[in-house]
C-alpha cells in the first residue's frame, strides 16, 4: 500500500499490519508432524529397551512354535522306534541330545543324512525338541485364547453394568463380588477335573475333537471365573467416563445406549483394557502349566510345557535337561510377557505420564 | 467402634459366609454331575451290592436331600462323610492329619516372606538405583516369574540330587527346608517389590520433606515416618499371599512328597475319591476366605484414611 505517512505523525505504521505472506506464515509454523496418542505410545514403548527385547523374544518363540512343526521331520506323537512294519526298536527310547537310534546309525553309515534329535528323545522314543515346540504352541494358544474369552465376557458385562447402573449393576456386581472372593485356583482345579470327565465324551464326538476335552474345559473354566476382574475394570472406567460432557452432548443429540458404549466409552478405555488383557496372557499360561503339572491340563499324547515338566519329574536324576528345557521356555515366556505388558502400561497409560 | 465400622465388618463377614456356602454348593453339585456318580464301576459290582453301597452313603435319596444332609453335617459337626477310596477313614480325619503339616509349613513360609521381604524392600528403596537395589530387583523379578513347580523341581535336583545337602522328602525336619523356601520365594519377592515401590511413593510425600526440612535424622524418617505408611499395601497383600501359599502347597507337596492337605487334594483327584475332593476343596476354600477376611479387616483398621463403605 502506498499511503504516505508523515514522519512526525504519531499514527501507527500501517505497513506492519499488512496480511502475512505465505513465506512469513511458513516461517512461523513449527515443522513437526502432528502426533496421535497411539504414535506417542509406540515412541515411548520403543525407548523402553527391556520391553523391546521382551517383545522380540515373544515374537521369536511364537513364530518358531508356529513354523517349525511344518518342516520338522518328526511328529510330536511319533514314536520313532515304533514304525509299523518293523519290530519295536527300543534303541530310540531315552536318547541323549544328538544321539541316534540303531536304524538311524545304520542309515548314516550308508551315507544318508539323518536329522539330529537336538534334545534327544523321551521314554517313548519321541523327538523331544518337537514336543517342546508343540508344548510351547499349546501353552501360548491357551494363554492367548483364554485372555480373549476373558476380554469379551468381561467387557460385555462390565460395560452393561457400568452404563445402565441401577438394579442391573447391583445384581451383576454382587455376582462379581462372590466369584471374585472364590478361591480361584481351587475352583479351577475342581472344574478342570470334573469338566473333563463330564464333557470329554461329548467333545470327542463333536467338531471340537481336534482341540481336546481338557483344553476346552480349561477355556470354560477361564470363561467362568476370570472375567470378573476385567468386568470390574471396564465398569470402573465407564462409570468415570459416562459423566463426561461429550456423553451428555451425545445423549442430547439423541444417541442410544449401545451407540454411546461403542463410539464413546469403549474407545476411551481401550488402552487400559488392552494392557490388562496383555497382562492376562502370562497369568493364563501360568495357570495352564500349573494345571498340566498337576496332571489336569491337556490330554495325554499332546504336550504342554507344564505336562512336559511333570513327565520329566520322574526321571529327574538321569534326564534333568528334560525338566530344564520346558522350565526355561515357560519362564522365558511368562517373564517376557510380563515385562512387555509392564512396558505397554508405562507407554500407553496416560495417567502415569503426568 | 462406630456403627459404620461395625456395619462394614458384618457385611464383610456376611460375604465370607456367602462365599463358603457358594463353594460348598458348587463343589457338591459339580461333583454329583459326574456321570456314573461317585462310584465309578471299575470292578463290576452286582446290582444289590451297588444298591447297598448307595444306601450306605445315602446316594439313593434325591439330590437335594443329600445336599441338605451334607450341608447340615458340615455346619453342625464339621463332618464331610467317609472317604470312598480309603476304607474306614473319614474325610475330616484325613484332612486333620494333613492340615497340621501344611499349616506349619505355610505359616513358616508366610512369616519368613514377611520378615525378609519387608526389610529387603526397604533396603532397595533407600538405595534406589544403586547396585544393591538393582541386584534385589533382578532377583525378585526372576522369582516372581518362575512358576513354583519349576522352582521346586530345580531345588530338588540341585540341593538333594546333585549337592546332596538336603533330603528329597519331608521325613526329617531338614526335609521341610526346601519346600518352605520354594513356597516363600514368590511372596517374598512380591513383598519386596511392594515395599520398595510403596516406600518410594511415601518418600515423595510432603510430610517427609517437612521432616527433612526440620532436621529429623535419616533413621528416624525411615523408621518413624516412612515405614508405617509404606506397610499398608503389604497388609493388603496378606490375603492373596496366604491364598497363594495354599495353592502353591499343592505343587510343592507333590514335588517333595509331603503328606499334607495339598498332596491329599492332588491324589484325591487322580484317585477320584469324590468325598475327599469335596472335603479338601471346601476346607482349603474356607482357609483362603478366612485369610482374605482377616487381611481386609486388618487393612481397614490399620489405615484410617480408608472409608468404610
Amino acid at each position: 500500500m502506498d499511503i504516505k505517512k508523515n514522519p512526525l505523525s504519531m499514527h501507527i505504521n500501517v505497513d506492519s499490519f499488512l496480511p502475512a505472506s505465505d513465506e512469513d506464515k511458513a516461517y512461523m509454523v513449527k515443522m513437526r508432524p502432528s502426533s496421535t496418542f497411539f504414535k506417542d505410545g509406540v515412541k515411548r514403548l520403543l525407548k523402553n529397551k527391556v520391553a523391546v527385547v521382551s517383545f522380540f523374544i515373544i515374537v521369536i518363540i511364537t513364530l518358531s512354535s508356529i513354523i517349525l512343526p511344518f518342516f520338522w521331520p518328526y511328529g510330536y506323537e511319533q514314536q520313532l522306534g515304533n514304525k509299523f512294519p518293523y519290530p519295536v526298536d527300543n534303541s530310540y527310547s531315552n536318547l541323549k541330545p544328538f544321539e541316534y537310534g540303531e536304524t538311524e546309525k545304520a542309515r548314516m553309515e550308508a551315507g544318508e543324512k539323518v536329522f539330529p534329535h537336538i534334545f534327544g528323545t523321551d521314554a517313548q522314543g519321541r523327538d523331544y525338541f518337537i514336543r517342546v515346540v508343540y508344548g510351547t504352541r499349546i501353552s501360548l494358544a491357551v494363554g492367548f485364547f483364554a485372555s480373549i474369552i476373558v476380554l469379551i465376557i468381561g467387557m460385555l458385562i462390565g460395560s452393561i453394568s457400568g452404563y445402565f447402573g441401577g438394579v442391573i449393576d447391583l445384581v451383576l456386581m454382587r455376582i462379581v463380588d462372590v466369584i471374585y472372593s472364590l478361591p480361584d485356583m481351587l475352583m479351577v482345579i475342581l472344574l478342570a477335573a470334573v469338566l473333563n470327565v463330564t464333557l470329554g465324551d461329548a467333545i470327542d464326538k463333536s467338531f471340537l475333537k481336534g482341540i481336546g476335552g481338557n483344553i476346552i474345559s480349561l477355556f470354560i473354566v477361564f470363561a467362568l471365573l476370570y472375567w470378573v476382574s476385567m468386568a470390574r475394570l471396564v465398569r470402573g472406567q465407564i462409570l468415570s467416563l459416562r459423566e463426561q460432557e461429550y456423553v451428555l452432548a451425545s445423549k442430547a443429540a439423541g444417541a442410544k445406549g449401545g451407540w454411546i458404549i461403542r463410539k464413546h466409552l469403549i474407545p476411551n478405555c481401550v488402552s487400559v483394557i488392552f494392557i490388562s488383557t496383555a497382562l492376562q496372557i502370562p497369568s493364563a499360561i501360568f495357570t495352564e502349566s500349573y494345571l498340566s503339572f498337576l496332571g489336569l491340563g491337556v490330554n495325554a499324547p499332546m504336550p504342554s510345557l507344564g505336562s512336559l515338566a511333570n513327565d520329566a519329574l520322574n526321571g529327574i536324576q538321569s534326564y534333568f535337561y528334560r525338566l530344564l528345557i520346558p522350565a526355561v521356555v515357560v519362564s522365558l515366556i511368562v517373564l517376557s510377557l510380563n515385562l512387555f505388558g509392564d512396558g505397554l502400561r508405562d507407554a500407553f497409560d496416560p495417567k502415569l505420564n503426568d | 467402634m462406630s456403627t459404620k465400622t461395625l456395619a462394614y465388618i458384618l457385611k464383610r463377614i456376611g460375604l465370607a459366609l456367602l462365599t463358603v456356602w457358594v463353594v460348598i454348593t458348587i463343589t457338591f453339585f459339580v461333583m454329583h454331575a459326574v456321570p456314573g456318580g461317585p462310584f465309578l464301576r471299575e470292578k463290576a459290582v452286582s446290582e444289590t451290592a451297588q444298591a447297598a453301597l448307595e444306601a450306605k452313603y445315602g446316594l439313593d435319596k434325591p439330590l437335594i436331600v443329600q445336599y441338605g444332609t451334607y450341608l447340615k453335617d458340615i455346619i453342625t459337626k464339621f463332618d464331610f462323610g467317609p472317604s470312598i477310596k480309603h476304607r474306614g477313614q473319614t474325610v475330616t480325619g484325613m484332612i486333620r492329619d494333613g492340615l497340621k503339616t501344611s499349616v506349619s509349613i505355610g505359616l513358616i513360609a508366610a512369616f519368613s516372606a514377611l520378615f525378609i521381604g519387608v526389610p529387603l524392600g526397604a533396603v532397595a528403596a533407600i538405595n534406589r538405583n544403586k547396585i544393591v537395589d538393582r541386584i534385589i530387583m533382578v532377583f525378585t523379578t526372576l522369582f516372581v516369574s518362575l512358576p513354583s513347580f519349576i522352582m521346586g523341581s530345580l531345588f530338588l535336583y540341585l540341593f538333594s540330587q546333585q549337592l546332596k545337602w538336603l533330603p528329597a522328602n519331608g521325613d526329617k525336619w531338614t526335609g521341610y527346608i526346601m519346600p518352605i523356601i520354594t513356597l516363600a520365594l514368590y511372596p517374598l519377592s512380591y513383598i519386596t517389590r511392594l515395599t520398595r515401590s510403596s516406600m518410594l511413593d511415601v518418600f515423595g510425600q510432603d510430610y517427609i520433606r517437612t521432616a527433612k526440612a526440620k532436621g529429623v535424622s535419616k533413621g528416624n524418617i525411615i523408621f518413624g515416618h516412612a515405614m508405617k505408611n509404606s506397610l499398608i499395601p503389604v497388609i493388603t497383600y496378606f490375603g492373596p499371599m496366604l491364598a497363594y501359599i495354599v495353592t502353591g502347597s499343592l505343587v510343592v507337596e507333590k514335588i517333595f512328597g509331603i503328606p499334607g492337605i495339598g498332596s491329599k487334594f492332588v491324589t484325591s483327584i487322580t484317585d477320584r475319591d469324590y468325598t475327599l475332593i469335596m472335603g479338601t476343596t471346601i476346607v482349603l476354600a474356607m482357609l483362603i476366605v478366612i485369610m482374605n477376611l482377616i487381611g481386609d479387616l486388618l487393612y481397614k483398621v490399620v489405615d484410617p484414611r480408608i472409608s468404610f463403605d
